[in-house]
């Protein structure tokens, strides 16, 4: 008997025999450019969070932070020259996660079939945060946007002043349901890593039984302080313990 | 005890199913639950009506064959056993049981229960074999096998490629199974010949009927020889392994 299934068209491997081009269109490459990707994501989420704490030391180091991050390597490369090289890395990094995201879910969803079970399928292991992880990418990308429009571009926010990072931060972050929106999009954000900085272990091969165990705390860890060092912020303007100045 | 089955019939592949309601009265709890399909069976034949059609051969969990989704578990609610090693007593008097064919795109439904696993055959013939002198049997200290490669190894093997990892699995993904094959012989002596050809040969004819493991680890739950995802870690390093030295050796290829 034959089976039914055809091999899916952008499943179809090209007949160029190089490491790179098998290797990365096939499902277990494209895992691996996500947790890589994801592993720089998520280095540069940790960076800037640490930044973002310099709020509370109050406006003017966290505007002197911002304008040396400008002028970061400044006499040997031009001024924001090494902001603009973390902007179309991070930029590369997010549309290969994304990508391998798109490719691979559209690969499962056909691979599923289309006869779901009747019975309410008993999950034993899928969690919350592994079953979301799609849709938890795209509300953190739907965030990302309006993020940038925010406090990178200044669109939505009418008291933007460039450079003034730390008022900018904080009248933006005293209308409520921007508080909100930042708080949400960190507690997504918050189950988007615990799954995935468990997973990477997995999808690179590195799972080892004698760590396995610290794999998970790693997640719990890593995820719990994105979520509270970031919605620290929104949370402590709410609550007026920050200030515009001067 | 007396159960209600709610059972998927369908004559063949290409006419649509649906499910048909049965009672099995007077079961007793000791029975298998293929002793008590094969019960409803016998009702159905005095009947004249057409038996509900399911897999199974060995019915001591070391076959594969069997296999059926009960009440939305593989294998049913217990864990680490096959389906003919489900008893009656794990069920209440007056449940309702819920019983479906594995769903996925590469397995055709035959009729009823019975699911066409031949893209599982695919992935074998692909290299899920050594090849050997066949002769007289070779002396058993003649390759030294490491203890602990053996022994992950016969995990692995334990494998009986019953589907129930692609029956469990939200994106309908064969990742336990290929990589419990590919790491049962790859961990060995024997199998490291023909070792970086085999694994990039399985992966990429798993990937041809089958999704992506997005690591929920619901078949490690669901297989009734409870084989870790661990190898699925194993594979994924063996694969980029394999890319990378197959790359290597292209000049040297016949």
């Amino acid at each position: 008997m034959t089976t039914t299934t055809r091999r899916l068209d952008v499943n179809r491997r090209s007949g160029w025999r190089s490491w790179l081009g098998p290797f990365f269109t096939s499902d277990i490459g494209m895992k691996w450019m996500m947790a890589l990707t994801g592993i720089g994501l998520v280095a540069y989420v940790l960076v800037h969070m640490i930044g973002n704490m310099k709020i509370y030391l109050g406006a003017e180091d966290l505007d002197h932070y911002a304008e040396a991050l400008r002028t970061l390597l400044y006499p040997i490369v031009p001024e924001t020259g090494v902001l603009w090289m973390f902007r179309f890395g991070l930029l590369a990094m997010f549309i290969i996660h994304m990508w391998s995201a798109i490719v691979l879910a559209l690969r499962n969803r056909r691979a599923r079939g289309k006869i779901r079970y009747t019975a309410k399928r008993q999950y034993l292991a899928a969690n919350y945060a592994n079953r979301t992880m799609l849709w938890g990418g795209v509300i953190i990308f739907l965030f990302l946007v309006y993020h940038i429009a925010d406090l990178t571009l200044g669109l939505t926010n009418p008291d933007f002043v460039a450079g003034e990072v730390y008022n900018n931060v904080i009248t933006s972050f005293q209308i409520w349901w921007v508080a909100l929106i930042y708080i949400v999009a960190q507690i997504a954000l918050a189950f988007h890593i615990y799954h995935g900085a468990w997973s990477v272990f997995q999808s690179l091969g590195l799972s080892n039984p004698r760590y396995d165990e610290w794999r998970r705390w790693l997640a719990v860890v890593f995820a719990l302080a994105l979520l509270i060092g970031n919605s620290s912020i929104p949370i402590a303007v709410q609550f007026g313990l920050l200030q515009v100045s001067g | 005890m007396d159960v209600t089955l709610r059972v998927w019939r369908q004559p063949d592949s290409a006419s649509e199913g649906g499910f048909v309601t049965y009672e099995a009265n007077g079961v007793s709890a000791d029975a298998s639950f293929f002793e008590m399909l094969d019960m409803v069976n016998e009702e159905l034949n005095d009947r004249g009506e057409e038996p509900i059609a399911f897999d199974s051969d060995c019915r001591e969990g070391i076959c594969g064959t069997c296999g059926v989704m009960i009440d939305g578990h593989p294998h049913g609610p217990q864990r680490g056993t096959a389906t003919c090693q489900l008893h009656m007593r794990k069920f209440k008097d007056g449940d309702t049981i819920v019983i479906e064919p594995w769903r996925a795109e590469a397995f055709t439904v035959v009729r009823d229960l019975v699911v066409d696993r031949s893209p599982f055959d695919k992935i074998i013939q692909a290299g899920g074999y050594i090849s050997v002198n066949v002769g007289a049997a070779p002396d058993a200290h003649d390759t030294l096998v490491p203890r602990p490669a053996a022994e992950a190894s016969m995990d692995a093997a334990s494998c009986i490629g019953c589907a129930a990892c692609v029956a469990a699995c939200p994106n309908g993904a064969a990742n336990l199974f290929t990589a419990a094959k590919i790491a049962h012989l790859g961990l060995l002596p024997q199998g490291q010949p023909e070792r970086y050809l085999r694994t990039v040969a399985m992966v990429e004819t798993m990937e041809d009927y089958f999704g992506s493991c997005r690591n929920y680890g619901e078949c490690e739950t669901a297989c009734p020889k409870s084989i870790s995802i661990d190898v699925i870690a194993w594979m994924n390093r063996d694969y980029v392994a394999a890319q990378w030295k197959n790359f290597r050796k292209q000049g040297q290829q016949v």
